[in-house]
């Protein structure tokens, strides 16, 4: 089972003086429990296609099969539904509500839904629990560090229970400890069976996924399944950088 | 229970920027209280006209003598006879079949006196009909009767202020009142109540003011002072010959009012060369006031729909630049979950708060208009009397009525205009692109 499948797939801005052409025809496969980095030079497509796979934007020509949903037809409220029932999103500049405070951000994607009961609102507070903001839960985004937003937003992004997770470089606003503490919390839900695709240009990040997807000018350039030891070793490079329990700890009586 | 968490959410955010809403809020406020008020206070105006033309009667006919142009009375022959006589009267009764009752009346202006108190009024002559017909209510004693005016009788009813003026310490019932014109005592036997001046009618007479009467029975009038009244005025004397001011005539019902008194014209159609008689019909007059009435409420209503029509441009204004701040806001819920409609339905919540707090603080508004103008009034006749004074008996007397109708239509208005108003910059929310409205700084 695939957790989506793209064919051919082509996107093209069309502008006043020019088209842009995007994606000039991707193809791949993601597995369920895929962790997939693309990488890429600016421009060559990346946010395009991770747009497309988010079902924020329709594709100009190709096939986007999500489970077996041909999504490229959809229309916008359809859209809209498969978004909110199976897509998990964290942005590079977190993208959080600023009037709301974290328990509320979080509780953004069931409060369409319209069931905000009891039960999901105990899923929520979870939630935060689960990345490490169980204290914060009222705070506003502007009261939290770059990683803390990020975290909430990672948060948001599990409320749904969604078939995947989708990051554009949602680490590339964040310093190399804070970067650590993110991608230690994808490993943590890639473990746990879900599915991952981030976009990411640093190597030591894209190091981490299962696999690398490669872009040039709109086209797949190289697709590379990283080596395990490889990844165990960026692994626990990164997981230095981590503060201990101990630390962890100071910093929760500081705050 | 989704539209009351999107109705939370509304409020919410509209209390993020307390100022601008209450701004917002604040134009539609002023629309809905004019509409309010404006409808209340002409409202007001027109249940006044129309008390005062219903005062006329609207089963009466009104045939007046008018003092002819002075072009028609001939030059040389001194004081030529004028108006309405008596046979008239008597051929009115006698012809007019759906006439009910008729009074002849003769008004002639004189000053009375009691001791050394002097005062102007009006000497009217007329039939014990008389009261029941212009509704005036004898607060003591007795209104002339049959026998007085058949015997001739020297007695008198005085209106209220002429009373209050002539005795104000004593009991007025049969003390005699002096016409010195005349040298003529009248016996008085009757006083009436407070009666509120009632409309003018046509050009032929002036704002009805009952209040400085004194009423004699018409057949002593003719009998004492007869047709011939003299009046001084700049030092020489002036004539006049009349037999009648008017006849009031009384109809059954005012289905016939119009039929009779076109019968009536007819039958005094003698009277069209010296244009020396007018035929009023307050019916007409009220048919009149109600179309006045109808054609100010329209006037009103534009005005108000003008306001309103800028409370609304206010709130369209405020939404758009709220969907332009709020740009990366409606990205993230579009990205997220939201659908079109979504959004649509936040931000129209969003203008319809606006609009429904203005129409219901403006309704309140609109409740205090009657105590706010009475309290304005007073504070206004208390400090400037004078100026009180100078203004017409309509706006003196006016009451602010409010019309039930115009709180649910103000209501209703101010909600269609935060709906109209806000639908397009919601609908101009849910339409950007997420991926751009993410992009937005
Ligand atoms: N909304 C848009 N309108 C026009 N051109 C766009 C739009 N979004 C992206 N592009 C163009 O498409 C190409 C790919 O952009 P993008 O996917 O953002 O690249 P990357 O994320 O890899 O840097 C770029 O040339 C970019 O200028
Ligand atoms: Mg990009």
């Amino acid at each position: 089972m695939h957790a989506c499948s793209i064919r051919n797939l082509t996107k093209e801005y069309v502008l006043k003086s020019e088209t842009v052409r995007a994606l000039r025809g991707v193809s791949f496969d993601v597995p369920e429990g895929d962790y997939v980095a693309i990488m890429g030079p600016s421009g060559s497509g990346k946010s395009t296609l991770l747009n497309l796979l988010g079902c924020l934007d329709q594709p100009s020509s190709g096939e986007l099969l999500l489970g077996d949903d041909n999504v490229a037809t959809m229309s916008d409220d359809q859209l809209a539904e498969i978004r909110s029932r199976r897509i998990g999103f964290v942005f590079q500049s977190y993208n959080l509500i600023q009037q709301l405070t974290v328990v509320e951000n979080i509780q953004v994607p069931l409060y369409y839904q319209g069931k905000l009961g009891a039960k999901e609102r105990k899923r929520c507070t979870d939630l935060a629990a689960r990345v490490g903001l169980g204290n914060r839960l009222t705070h506003r985004p502007m009261q939290l560090s770059g990683g803390q937003q990020q975290r909430v937003a990672i948060a948001r992004s599990l409320v749904n229970d969604p078939y995947f997770i989708l990051a554009d470089e949602a680490t590339g606003n964040l310093d190399s400890k804070t970067t650590a503490e993110i991608l230690a919390l994808f490993d943590q839900l890639n473990n746990e069976g879900r599915t991952i695709i981030m976009v990411t240009h640093e190597d030591e990040v894209a190091q981490r996924a299962k696999r690398v997807v490669r872009l040039r000018d709109g086209l797949l350039q190289s697709d590379v399944t990283n080596d395990a030891e490889e990844r165990q070793r960026a692994a626990a490079r990164a997981l230095e950088l981590i503060p201990t329990e101990g630390a962890e700890a100071q910093e929760k009586v500081e705050a | 229970m989704l539209w009351m968490r999107t109705l939370t959410l509304g409020v919410k955010s509209l209390w993020l920027h307390p100022l601008r809403s209450l701004l917002t809020v604040l134009g539609i406020f002023i629309g809905v209280a004019s509409v309010i008020w404006l409808l209340a206070i002409s409202e007001g105006i027109s249940i006044e006209a129309r008390r005062q033309i219903e005062s006329l009667g609207a089963d009466t006919i009104m045939v007046r003598s008018v003092k002819p142009p002075s072009e028609k009375l001939s030059a040389n022959s001194g004081v030529t006879p004028y108006g309405l006589t008596r046979d008239e009267y008597d051929m009115l009764v006698e012809t007019v079949p759906t006439l009910k009752s008729a009074i002849p009346i003769r008004e002639i202006r004189r000053q009375f006196m009691y001791g050394d108190r002097l005062v102007d009024g009006r000497l009217v002559g007329c039939t014990p009909e008389y009261a029941e017909v212009t509704r005036l209510t004898v607060n003591s004693g007795h209104f002339i009767s049959d026998a007085e005016n058949f015997l001739r009788e020297n007695v008198c009813v005085l209106a209220a202020r002429v009373s209050d003026r002539l005795f104000p310490y004593e009991d007025p019932i049969g003390k005699h009142v002096y016409v010195p014109e005349h040298t003529d005592y009248y016996t008085v036997v009757g006083v009436l109540q407070h009666r509120n001046a009632s409309a003018a009618i046509g050009g032929s007479m002036d704002s009805q003011d009952f209040s400085n009467d004194i009423y004699i029975p018409i057949k002593t009038l003719q009998q004492r002072i007869g047709d011939t009244v003299t009046r001084r005025t700049g030092g020489s004397f002036e004539g006049e010959v009349l037999e009648l001011n008017q006849i009031t005539i009384r109809v059954g019902s005012t289905d016939v009012v119009k039929s009779t008194a076109a019968l009536v014209e007819n039958a005094l159609s003698s009277h069209d060369d010296m244009e020396d008689v007018a035929v009023v019909v307050p019916l007409e007059l009220l048919e009149q006031a109600e179309t006045t009435r109808l054609m100010f409420m329209v006037f009103m209503g534009l005005v108000a729909a003008i306001s309103l029509l800028v409370g609304g441009i206010g709130i369209m204004n405020i939404m758009l630049a709220t969907v332009t701040e709020r740009t990366r806001e409606i990205g993230i819920r579009r990205a997220l979950v939201a659908k079109q409609k979504d959004i649509v339905s936040q931000f129209l919540v969003e203008a319809a708060v606006l609009s429904v707090v203005g129409g219901i603080t403006g309704i309140l508004a609109g409740i205090f208009c009657r105590p706010a103008i009475v309290w304005a009034r007073n504070f206004v006749s208390a400090a400037y009397p004078d100026t009180m004074a100078a203004l017409p008996d309509v706006v003196r007397n006016v009451t602010p009525t409010i019309v039930p109708e115009s709180i649910p239509i103000a209501f209703g208005i101010s909600l269609f205009v935060g709906i109209i108003f806000g639908l397009f910059p919601a609908i101009r929310a849910a339409q950007m692109n997420p991926i751009e409205a993410l992009r937005h700084e």
